[in-house]
């Protein structure tokens, strides 16, 4: 009896250690920062058409903090599985010009972009799927914003240098990975 | 021993539960009081101005939902307004995407990944008669039971309106 009841003890105490690493990773990853893995031709040249990992924190957005020029991630109206990376172009009360072809420069629209939404729009606007296509985006759809880009190289000799666990690495990817 | 470490122990202890409340907030399933009448009769049923927030309506949201984005018409779903990000309006589905919508003008069609919510009480009620289709993403979860007043404690029923809604 006594050697099931250590034996029980103990599987609670790792148990909960497990359970609170895990709603810290998911708290840092909601709220604070997360890496994130963006592809598509519609950031170029910001961003490469192969794949970026990026390190987004989620902090500005919650706090209202982010205007235009910053780089979002933003759920998809036309899908909300879908996470986009785009521009903010404009906030609310400013008003766009905008040509849904670029190639043709004499088609252009002009709105004022409603209250509570904005307005976004890829870097490279012959290959991008935005505001252009499917109007002002609520403010609520917004994720987080894109500070920093990071490459593979830093990521791995981040690992070795600070000699970091290879199960933390493991763990690194399984963020990256849920957030595509 | 002494009363730092004791304090330190309770603000760790203060700490972890507010991580696992938070964490258990955004992905099962979280509380939601429910103000204003334009969901009566199925939340608030009297709204008496003198009492107010004391006889608000407690709700359960679920966040299940949320991983696949799968709802069905009739179902009461909390989310942020599109004017206002930081408010949040209870109503009930009545068209998902690629439905036609009839209101008092004319019949619309909801665009992929938008839904069309509307308040029980028709009268009183702000919803997407006012500000169009509500993209998926912005809902934060689905209300499946009520919890508070105790005396209509119980699951929240899909009601769906026929006359209105023609699916494709």
């Amino acid at each position: 009896m006594r050697q099931w009841r250590s034996i029980a003890k103990e599987a609670v105490a790792r148990a909960s250690i497990v359970v609170k690493f895990l709603c810290f990773l998911h708290v840092t990853d909601s709220y604070l920062l997360s890496f994130s893995h963006v592809l598509g031709p519609s950031m170029l040249p910001t961003l490469n058409i192969t794949g970026d990992v990026v390190l987004v924190e989620h902090l500005s957005h919650r706090t209202g903090k982010v205007g235009s020029g910053d780089l979002v991630l933003v759920r998809s109206p036309l899908d909300p599985r879908k996470t986009l990376t785009k521009r903010i172009v404009a906030m609310e009360d400013d008003k766009v010009t905008f040509s849904l072809d670029p190639t043709r420069n004499y088609s252009s629209r002009s709105l004022v972009v409603p209250k509570g939404h904005v307005w976004i729009q890829g870097d490279n606007l012959y290959a991008s799927r935005d505001s252009r296509h499917f109007g002002p985006v609520p403010y609520g759809l917004i994720q987080g914003k894109v500070f920093l880009r990071v490459s593979c190289a830093i990521l791995i000799a981040f690992g070795f240098v600070g000699k970091i666990d290879l199960r933390y690495l493991y763990l690194l990817e399984l963020v990256i990975e849920e957030t595509c | 021993m002494g009363t730092p470490s004791g304090l330190w122990s309770i603000a760790k202890k203060c700490f972890t539960v507010g991580l696992i409340t938070l964490t258990v907030s955004d992905r099962f399933a979280s509380i939601v009081p429910v103000r204003g009448a334009s969901m009566s009769p199925t939340f608030n049923p009297k709204t008496n101005t003198l009492l107010g927030s004391l006889s608000d309506d407690y709700v359960l949201v679920e966040k299940f939902c949320l991983i696949k984005y799968k709802f069905s018409h009739g179902d009461v779903i909390v989310f942020c307004s599109p004017y206002d990000h930081k408010e949040k309006h209870v109503k009930r589905i009545v068209g998902l995407p690629g439905d036609w919508v009839g209101t008092h003008y004319d019949v619309v069609k909801i665009p992929e990944g938008h839904c069309w919510v509307e308040g029980d009480n028709s009268a009183s009620s702000i919803d997407s008669r006012s500000f169009g289709p509500v993209p998926l993403g912005l809902v934060n979860g689905r209300a499946t039971q009520i919890l508070w007043p105790p005396h209509r404690v119980g699951s929240i029923d899909r009601k769906v309106a026929q006359n209105r809604v023609s699916s494709s």
